[in-house]
């Protein structure tokens, strides 16, 4: 069975009003899909609604033949897993207890965690080299420390689809770089279907494979980087004037406003 | 992994199995001292030698030689030992409750008493006790009843007025639950004066003395309890989720809002059955849960247990307290919890003031 993503005609929103309108996209296993746009325009209300935690008011959220509004929650758990941006986490938590949060949807009603579900834990910390922090307290983790712990919760779920939340809001340079790095390491060899959030259009034309560009509560454009990526769209977009160059090295494109 | 990681790692491990332990031995064994303590001390003190062999001679199997006086035999088993293992009782069911109560409202001053939760079951107690007055074995299983109702009623309340948007502030929650409160305690009042003389009787129960003694409150409260106490010792897992938030418990997996609506009905039924049996007895549920934070760490899956054991040795130790401090005339038990809860409860606003976390 293919696991890939795929949201058909869907309405997302909160109560009755609608924030995202005829959203259709659809999200490979090993691809990565960014999702950009200005601030408000409902990025994050694109993934709740894809991991299920916010009903959609309208269409479908499939991953393979699975209708994921016909799941339970611990059900749908177990087929996406969503990686939020490291605020707000309750600071006394030891790393590996919190990654251990993530078999919550393997783990009957009254049952409590196994040495298996332990082993998983510690082998998603290894993957994300995150296992000399087991010990600590997440509060004492530096930004790009606690996102890492973060994916490795959100890979101890086991999923076939993964999306990421502003992972790299609060990171500097390396760490923006080095996390991104590791989401498409993950997407590659466990075949994962990847939906990110950016606001650095820079790091979407380097680390993804195709970009959904939102806008007025439509998903505006969709394609490789290079080809929504362009001064026109973006200058539309964001309403600033945007120069779009070649980098240097790889040649993708490199996005400067002013 | 490389090799140094892995020792790190079976290091720290190793540290985490004897931190394991420790807590189990240390909260356990305070609250078989504190039974021996409660049950020996009074206007008559009971000679450990004698009190041992009564409570060992409770044991099925083991039949001693009853050597030891009668009028001690009437103490012990009359009086001393049901008061007891009621105190003892209450002190889990409120320690127990407190630490639910905090990781459900993601609030370090949730509390029975704080929220308005105690206040709420104790009308809901007397309005069944006017109800049915005196009271009998089954009527007595009614009182923790209609104190679960109330309770349960009363935290809905408190808990929607004090929600701001996705969370419940300090501010707020405590607002919320002085006004609730309140307007419960002097509800109970007027059904009091209004009632007849013998619910006077009520008045000294609902500020943590006992008016009734014998076994009848425990068989009574013992099965509300005991399922209560269970579930909510079970639920840690889902209280450590629940606290990065309800949006992340949901995409972690977690029926949100099932696995809230059985820790506050548990929580709230073994408040009420304590607030039915013991009175109002003020900051139990505050002070127990945060000093097992601060000794034992942040993990549900222990605190929810800790808390029970040692919200009842904690509350059998302010009992003696009370019966010795002021002998031969014994004080309330609440008074004593609230002299010690109320500065800590102060103390507490202090630090989530200057925001410093403790937990």
């Amino acid at each position: 069975m293919r696991n890939e993503l795929r949201i058909e005609q869907a309405t997302l929103g909160y109560g009755m009003e609608p924030v995202l309108r005829d959203v259709n996209l659809s999200v490979q296993p090993g691809e990565i899909l960014a999702i950009v746009g200005p601030n408000g325009v409902g990025k994050s209300t694109l993934v709740k609604g894809a991991c299920g935690s916010l009903p959609l008011l309208d269409g479908e959220v499939l991953i393979g033949d699975q209708n994921l509004s016909e799941l339970k929650p611990n059900r749908r758990a177990c087929m996406v897993s969503v990686v939020s941006q490291a605020v707000n986490l309750p600071p006394a938590f030891y790393a590996l207890d919190v990654v251990l949060m993530g078999r919550t949807p393997y783990l009957g009603w009254l049952e409590q965690e196994s040495d298996r579900d332990r082993q998983i834990a510690l082998e998603a910390m290894a993957r994300t080299e995150t296992i000399d922090l087991a010990a600590r307290p997440i509060g004492e983790l530096s930004g790009g420390e606690q996102q890492r712990v973060l994916i490795a919760r959100a890979l101890t779920q086991l999923t076939p689809v993964m999306l990421l939340d502003e992972p790299t809001a609060h990171l500097d340079l390396r760490h923006q770089d080095n996390l991104l790095k590791l989401v498409r390491e993950l997407a590659l060899v466990d075949n994962l279907a990847v939906m990110i959030t950016l606001h650095d259009l820079n790091l979407v034309a380097r680390f993804a494979d195709r970009v959904a560009l939102l806008s007025n509560g439509r998903v505006r454009k969709i394609g490789a980087p290079d080809e929504v990526l362009t001064p026109d769209e973006l200058a539309d977009v964001y309403g600033i004037r945007i120069h779009v160059m070649s980098h240097p090295l790889d040649g993708k494109p490199l996005v400067l406003s002013g | 992994m490389g090799d140094s990681s892995a020792n790190a790692l079976s290091e720290s491990m190793k540290l985490q199995s004897a931190r394991r332990y420790s807590p189990w031995v240390w909260s356990g064994s305070a609250l078989v001292v504190m039974l021996f303590v409660s049950v020996a001390v009074g206007p008559v003190t009971i000679p450990l030698p004698d009190l041992v062999r009564m409570l060992l001679d409770l044991l099925p199997g083991l039949q001693l030689e009853a050597d030891w006086s009668r009028t001690f035999a009437t103490i012990v088993y009359q009086i001393r030992l049901p008061n007891t293992v009621l105190m003892a009782l209450a002190g889990m069911a409120l320690g127990g409750s407190g630490a639910a109560y905090q990781g459900l409202f993601r609030n370090p001053l949730a509390d029975p008493y704080i929220i308005g939760v105690a206040s709420g079951a104790g009308l809901g107690a007397v309005l069944a006790m006017a109800a049915n007055w005196p009271v009998s074995l089954l009527g007595m299983a009614t009182v923790p009843l209609a104190a679960f109702i109330a309770a349960l009623i009363t935290v809905g309340v408190v808990y929607s007025i004090a929600r701001v948007g996705r969370s419940t502030p300090v501010t707020t929650l405590i607002l919320a639950g002085v006004a609730v409160s309140s307007f419960a305690t002097a509800m109970t009042s007027l059904i009091m004066l209004l009632s007849t003389d013998e619910l006077h009787r009520a008045v000294n129960w609902m500020v943590g003395g006992f008016a009734l003694g014998g076994w009848e409150p425990v068989l009574a409260s013992l099965p509300y309890l005991l399922i209560g106490l269970t579930v909510l010792a079970l639920l840690g897992r889902h209280l450590n989720v629940l606290q990065f938030g309800d949006e992340q418990a949901r995409q972690m997996g977690l029926d949100v809002e099932r696995s809230k609506l059985i820790i506050v009905v548990a929580a709230s039924l073994v408040a009420a059955t304590a607030v039915a049996f013991s009175g109002i007895i003020a900051f139990v549920g505050l002070i127990v849960p945060h000093v097992v934070r601060l000794l034992w760490g942040p993990d549900y899956r222990r605190t929810l247990p800790l808390a029970i054991l040692v919200g009842g040795s904690f509350l059998l130790a302010a009992d003696v307290v009370a019966r010795v401090i002021l002998a031969p005339r014994e004080l309330p038990v609440g008074v004593i919890t609230a002299v010690v809860g109320a500065p800590f409860f102060l103390w507490l606003l202090y630090r989530t003031k200057w925001r410093v976390r403790i937990w």
